[in-house]
């Protein structure tokens, strides 16, 4: 019933949202909680045919709301919890998201970005970078991994889970509806087989003994009465939070030494880049390529290292300028020569427009 | 000097005395509570949910496992607790406001699915927490700081009446009641009812506190209580709405 879901090293071709709850799965997850929102729908889809095979758990909440706050209970109960939504769905779930960064709660989830503001497309943008940045009342406590690949769904999932067990902040899989969507070929692993190890859950709840005579009541809250209470509370998150910058931050960067212009994007947008930018090689012309994979914590000193050597940028999104936004904070004091930047809010990007827009400028 | 002797076993005796108003209702309703956790023997595996209003003052009010939420939040916070780990028993401890407002779609589909965790709502008529605000129950003409001339039916509706609601979606095995902190003895039997049939496993528990606020209400002890049992009592009625043995269609 509970054996292992995935042994050994398996090359598959699947969708996107397969290869989420695939990677669930090998993490050991225990329970997803979800609401129905396009594209996101087949991570339960399929997380629901197999869960019940491997002793796993499913709850199909009334609501985004309901769906976050029961990812939070089964994960105070110790469980190794996970939820998924999308566009709309992302925005009623800043409020749980809040109340696990201020209660430093290890919330998972998987963000399958779609078209806004508002119902907008269920097909696929880059505009919830911004709320799962930045989004709820709060100060952006949160790991946010902007994958570009299956092979990079299925290792950030699951990675996903060890960073926030390991530094106790939500941490997300920021991803969109083309790849939810699109088939293509990635290797599926056991982790631990592969030298990964799954962190450890604990219970915040229900421990043994007897509260307040065996051991302490756990008394968890996220209100306080006063200003400098508030104020004693948040500053040690975010110190925590800063200290764990250098050991989370992640980013890819090919051909930035000599180049004399930099294309930046994330996503699956930097497969375009990327492309592009091999073939604008091949052609003689000097283009580098960088790219953060988590939004959050930036790359920034990366970022800024590369800047130092060249700083004509080209910036492309797929939304109006929520990308260029933390690119331009964590280039704010250094010298930038140029940041030109292509928006396409909803629409993507093709390696073909991007040779022509560059070779064009050159 | 507080004596600690008239505190049941499970009160956390650090926080006390606590911090609701003189004459607050959740006083009451908590100290009933604590003694139901001692009776049943359930501390060392309960989680007690408490919402933001001033149900989260009682954050730290036991020695249990407590988890304030956000308003209106508690009953899925607690769903997902209990789903996670059955052997837990959950309580969601709210407002009128958090479980018949903000939170009704928590309250309506818990129920519906048969949640096996319990939920209590603290029936004050008003946003106590938020100063005194018109809620869902409160009852038609009463002045409150967003009817401040008077709640009118025709245009800001009629009480909500929960318990209600409840048992009218609720599948078999679901225990629903209402009892009032002007009759301690009924109430204690209703909320050892609820906490016994989610040991039980039957289905959702739920029970509707009449309570006073006299905060906000602006009364005096007698005004209070006259409030509760003459004025609260023509709209809410005490008793046991559904119990788990009451067969159901499917
Ligand atoms: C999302 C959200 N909206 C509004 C509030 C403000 N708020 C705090 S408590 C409360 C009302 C509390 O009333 P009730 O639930 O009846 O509890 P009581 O204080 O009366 O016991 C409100 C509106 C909030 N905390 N969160
Ligand atoms: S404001 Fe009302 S409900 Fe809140 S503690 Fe005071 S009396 Fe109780
Ligand atoms: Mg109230």
């Amino acid at each position: 019933m509970t054996d292992k879901a995935i042994q050994g090293e398996k090359r598959v071709f699947m969708t996107g949202n397969e290869a989420l709850a695939w990677a669930a799965l090998a993490a050991g997850a225990d329970i997803m909680y979800g609401y129905p929102i396009t594209p996101q729908n087949e991570v339960m889809h399929y997380w629901t045919r197999m869960a019940p095979k491997y002793g796993k758990k499913f709850l199909q909440t009334e609501d985004e709301l309901s769906a976050g706050f029961t990812t939070i209970g089964g994960i105070l109960a110790g469980k190794r919890a996970f939820s998924a939504t999308a566009g709309p769905g992302t925005t009623l779930f800043q409020e749980p998201i809040s109340m696990a960064e201020m209660m430093r709660i290890p919330l998972v989830m998987a963000i399958m970005q779609r078209g806004g503001p508002s119902t907008a497309t269920v097909i696929y943008s880059q505009q919830e970078v911004n709320m799962v940045t930045y989004g709820g009342n709060g100060e952006g406590w949160r790991v946010v991994y902007s994958t570009a690949t299956h092979q990079e769904l299925y290792d950030y999932m699951i990675k996903s889970f060890n960073t926030a067990w390991t530094y106790r902040f939500p941490t997300f899989v920021l991803a969109d509806g083309y790849q939810a969507k699109m088939r293509e070929p990635f290797v599926m692993y056991d982790p631990e087989e592969r030298g990964i190890k799954m962190v450890e859950t604990k219970p915040f709840v229900g421990l043994p003994g007897v509260p307040g005579v065996d051991r302490p009541a756990a008394h968890l809250r996220n209100t306080y009465s006063v200003e400098e209470e508030l104020y004693e509370a948040l500053m040690p998150i975010q110190q925590e939070y800063e200290a764990m910058i250098d050991q989370v931050v992640e980013w890819e960067e090919e051909n930035v030494d000599d180049a004399e212009v930099i294309i930046l994007s994330h996503g699956v947008v930097s497969r375009a880049a990327k492309a592009a930018k091999n073939r604008l090689r091949e052609k003689g012309y000097k283009v580098g390529y960088f790219r953060p994979i988590t939004l959050r914590p930036f790359p920034e000193k990366q970022l800024q290292r590369v800047a130092a050597k060249c700083s004509n940028f080209l910036l492309i999104e797929s939304a109006i300028g929520q990308f260029a936004r933390l690119v331009k904070e964590a280039l704010f004091n250094v010298p930038v020569s140029r940041l030109e930047t292509i928006y396409k809010p909803g629409v993507g990007f093709t390696a073909e427009e991007l040779v022509e827009k560059i070779e064009g400028a050159c | 000097m507080v004596n600690k002797l008239a505190m049941p076993k499970s009160w956390n005796a650090d926080t006390k005395p606590h911090k609701f108003c003189p004459g607050c209702g959740h006083g009451i309703v908590l100290k009933i509570l604590g003694e139901i956790i001692d009776e049943v023997g359930i501390q060392n595996r309960l989680v007690f949910g408490v919402d933001i209003g001033c149900s989260l003052l009682a954050w730290d009010f036991f020695n249990v496992d407590t988890v304030q939420t956000h308003h209106g939040r508690t009953t899925p916070v607690m769903v997902g607790i209990k789903r996670a780990n059955p052997d837990l028993l959950c309580i969601a401890y709210m407002g009128d406001g958090g479980g018949y407002a903000i939170g009704s779609q928590h309250l309506v589909n818990s129920a519906f699915r048969n949640e096996k965790i319990m939920a209590i709502v603290v029936n004050n008529c008003n946003y106590g927490m938020t100063g005194g605000q018109m809620a869902p129950t409160t009852l038609p003409g009463q002045k409150t700081e967003t009817s401040p001339y008077g709640r009118d039916p025709e245009t800001m509706g009629s009480p909500t009446l929960g318990p209600e609601m409840v048992a009218a979606i609720a599948p078999a095995g679901a225990y629903v009641a209402r009892g009032s902190i002007g009759n301690v003895r009924q109430l204690k039997r209703f909320l050892k009812k609820a906490v016994e049939n989610q040991i039980a496993g039957n289905g959702f528990s739920f029970v509707e506190v009449m309570s006073s606020c006299p905060t906000n209400w602006r009364t005096n002890a007698k005004q209070t209580w006259d409030y509760v049992e003459k004025e609260m009592s023509k709209y809410f009625k005490t008793g046991e709405l559904r119990t788990p043995d009451e067969k159901r269609e499917a």
